[in-house]
């Protein structure tokens, strides 16, 4: 593989400011449900951004990726898949645990023939079932080391690398490979990759990001997750709240119809003016019904994003795309990212 | 109203299903963050309420809503539920919270002598394995339901198990772990791993015992020899105690094709949930298991379909309009209604594209029913919430 040559000079891209200087493992997590792979592409088009080159990896063998972008399946090979505003390129990775084990096998070893054979008996799939420490030390070993890979000339082969990590809830262990292979191995190998891996994933190299819902459970799993993630010494990022839909109602008129009393009589008169008098015993009551039902909402949305603010980290409010998720809408994520200073 | 907003599949009929007395087990599935724990709650409760006397086995409850089920502590025990019971007095709903640790332990202090389940349980690959393997959870809640059933057989303490499923990277997987497991402990490898000397030296054994020598070289060599012998003597262990495991997974699996079982697979309206739900109902076909339909959650519901979204937008733009050319109190209603107009066509879009993706999940899937669950403004906290969830399943029909 070899290096695009930079269509923005250096000197531009090092002038201008950073959200996160130093950073290039972005981890990203978030309970089931919340678009966390699409945040997790979004960020890596966002910091693609004028000449960059990132790379996005999926490491559940869900093959979310592929669908996002609309590529075909993806291998356990690095692919490019997109290209980001400003001539950046965004590539992925699927990273399947027992590839990663020949991988390793290989590097370390020099056994990847070896490690073919003992495949065909199944003894791979029995070295990565009997430990699932040595899974996660496979699957983030993998990440650790795109991380640290360079060209030959010097530069790092990729500007950062995006992980879509498991979901909040198993984060912080799959994060923390050094006390998952304590158990399996005090000395060895594998404990000393282990330590690799640790140093560079509870650096200040490394960040984990949360993406959230303004919905009572996500944002309870956002808390709990980033508690587990301190304790454990993980770096915190920022917290993304997807899916968000601004208000269509003032402030005022919101207070009205919490309370059921927006003006029902003027609001028909205008029906009236708006050509919409025809089915308006109907129309009018439904309006207000929906009415009260979205100042509900708006006042739960409120309570959780107070709940967020609370926690004090950089947050990104991300809006939900009417049309669905597609290739075009991930652009747009990806420009509100780059206006809140990812690049 | 609701239902007119998936009008192409037939209607789910909950009722019909808690109130048929053959069913016995009803086992809640889909992707993970679709409401799955909250239906299960929800049918457990209604089906208490419908006079059966009701099992629920939750998996990983939010706080709140395991509050709302009274259940305080993880302890592995189905716990009555104050004050729920049908009308005429008949009807009870127990809950629990699965301690997939603790019901490996259990198994093993079940199947083995003491001296054998307590080599066994400080065995450090056992510990790994049951409380961190990556399919222990879906295999430990197919065990519980196993023994919830033998022992509602047995004392007549249930007539129905309602389940819901681990939040696996797949709802798949909750159908193939079991066997993973089976197979993984039941497996050549193993086998080969208690016994190397086996069949060494002779024809195919010698390849193997070959192929064995460079693995365990390879494996020694990345954890350490401690972690092989540790395998090597919990399977041994565990062998002789209670012989295959794949045995096992075979009678739970087999419980799950009974007539008596229900699979309700949950989703919301989003394409990779359905993806999911389809998989799902795709397999189950295939595995020739009872599927009685789909549940689909916070689904955007239409107060007035009579006023269409573009009907709606024109008239929120012809306001917006008038309102710059009108003053005061005329101005200032015609710009809330125009506001109102526009959050009526933002529903009515978000409906049409649930709609769409409802419809071609179920021209993928006709005859599959479907019941629809309105999205509420808030997530339920009490029994009441449940029973809200409750009457909006039954409805759909």
């Amino acid at each position: 593989m070899t290096r695009p040559a930079a269509s923005v000079p250096s000197t531009d891209r090092a002038a201008a400011a950073r959200k996160w200087p130093g950073v290039n493992l972005h981890v990203v997590s978030g309970k089931g449900g919340t678009g966390k792979t699409t945040m997790a592409a979004a960020l890596a088009l966002a910091l693609a951004r004028d000449g960059r080159r990132t790379l996005l990896i999926e490491v559940e063998g869900r093959q979310g990726i592929a669908q996002l972008f609309d590529v075909p399946p993806l291998p356990y090979e690095e692919r490019k898949v997109a290209v980001a505003p400003g001539g950046g390129e965004v590539w992925a990775l699927a990273v399947d645990a027992q590839e990663a084990l020949l991988d390793y096998l290989e590097s370390f070893y020099n056994l990847r023939r070896a490690g073919t054979a003992l495949r065909k008996m199944g003894a791979v799939d029995f070295a990565t079932t009997i430990a699932p420490g040595l899974r996660d030390v496979l699957l983030t070993g993998k990440a650790v080391e795109v991380v640290r890979r360079k060209e030959k000339n010097g530069p790092d082969a990729y500007d950062a690398v995006i992980l879509d990590a498991p979901p909040t809830g198993r984060i912080s262990k799959f994060l923390n490979v050094n006390s998952e292979v304590s158990g399996l191995a005090k000395a060895g190998p594998i404990r000393k990759h282990a330590d690799l891996v640790m140093n560079v994933i509870a650096s200040p190299q490394t960040l984990v990001h949360l993406v959230t819902l303004l919905e009572e459970m996500p944002v309870q799993e956002t808390i709990d997750g980033i508690a587990e993630l301190e304790q454990n010494h993980l770096p915190v990022g920022a917290v993304m709240v997807n899916m968000t839909r601004p208000p269509l109602l003032t402030d005022a008129q919101l207070l009205m119809a919490e309370h059921d009393t927006l003006p029902a009589e003027a609001i028909r008169a205008a029906l009236g003016a708006a050509g919409l008098s025809a089915h308006e015993d109907e129309i009018l009551p439904a309006l207000l019904a929906e009415a009260s039902d979205h100042a509900q909402r708006v006042a739960l949305e409120r309570r959780e994003m107070e709940r967020i603010e609370d926690l004090d980290l950089p947050t990104f409010v991300l809006p939900l795309l009417s049309g669905g998720i597609d290739l075009g809408g991930l652009y747009e994520l990806a420009d509100i990212l780059t206006a809140g200073g990812v690049r | 109203m609701t239902r007119r907003t998936f009008a192409k599949a037939p209607g789910l009929d909950i009722d019909a299903i808690l109130g048929n007395r053959d069913i016995h087990i009803i086992v809640c599935t889909g992707a993970g963050g679709v409401g799955k724990t909250t239906t299960a709650a929800a049918l457990g409760l209604r089906g208490a309420e419908m006079g059966r006397s009701v099992c629920v086995l939750t998996i990983d409850p939010a706080k709140r809503l395991a509050q709302a089920m009274g259940l305080s502590s993880l302890d592995n025990t189905p716990r009555q539920v104050p004050g729920v019971c049908a009308p005429d007095g008949s009807g009870s709903l127990f809950a629990m919270m699965l301690d997939m640790k603790r019901t490996f332990d259990e198994v093993v202090e079940g199947h083995a002598d003491q001296a054998r389940a307590e080599q066994i349980l400080s065995n450090p690959f056992y510990q790994t394995l049951s409380s961190s393997f990556a399919g222990t959870q879906e295999y430990m809640a197919m065990e519980k339901l196993g023994q919830l059933r033998v022992r509602a057989e047995e004392e007549g303490t249930w007539d129905l198990i309602v389940v819901d499923t681990p939040p696996s990277r797949s709802a798949l997987d909750f159908l193939d772990a079991p066997a993973r497991l089976g197979s993984f402990l039941d497996g050549r490898f193993i086998r080969i791993l208690t016994a190397p000397a086996r069949g060494a030296g002779k024809g195919i054994g010698r390849i193997v015992g070959m192929g064995f020598g460079i693995f365990t070289g390879v494996l020694s060599k990345i954890l350490g020899a401690q972690v092989l012998s540790d395998v090597g003597s919990f399977v041994a262990a565990i062998d002789t105690t209670f012989g295959g495991f794949r045995e096992r997974a075979d009678e739970t699996y087999a419980l799950l094709k009974d007539s008596g079982t229900s699979f309700v697979v949950i989703a919301a309206p989003e394409r990779d949930a359905l993806r999911e739900a389809a998989y799902f109902v795709e397999r189950l076909r295939t595995d020739d298991m009872p599927l009685a339909g789909l549940v689909l959650n916070r689904v955007q519901h239409l107060d007035d379909p009579e006023l269409t979204s573009e009907q709606a937008a024109a008239g929120a733009q012809t306001l917006v309009e008038l309102s710059g050319e009108a003053t005061g109190a005329t101005a200032e209603s015609q710009r809330l209604t125009a506001a109102l107009l526009s959050l009526h066509a933002q529903r009515m879009n978000l409906a049409a594209r649930q709609r769409h993706l409802a419809d071609r999940f179920t021209a993928a899937h006709p005859g599959v029913p479907v019941s629809s669950v309105p999205a509420l403004a808030e997530d339920v906290h009490d029994l009441d919430g449940l029973r809200t969830i409750g009457d909006l399943l039954a409805q759909s029909l």
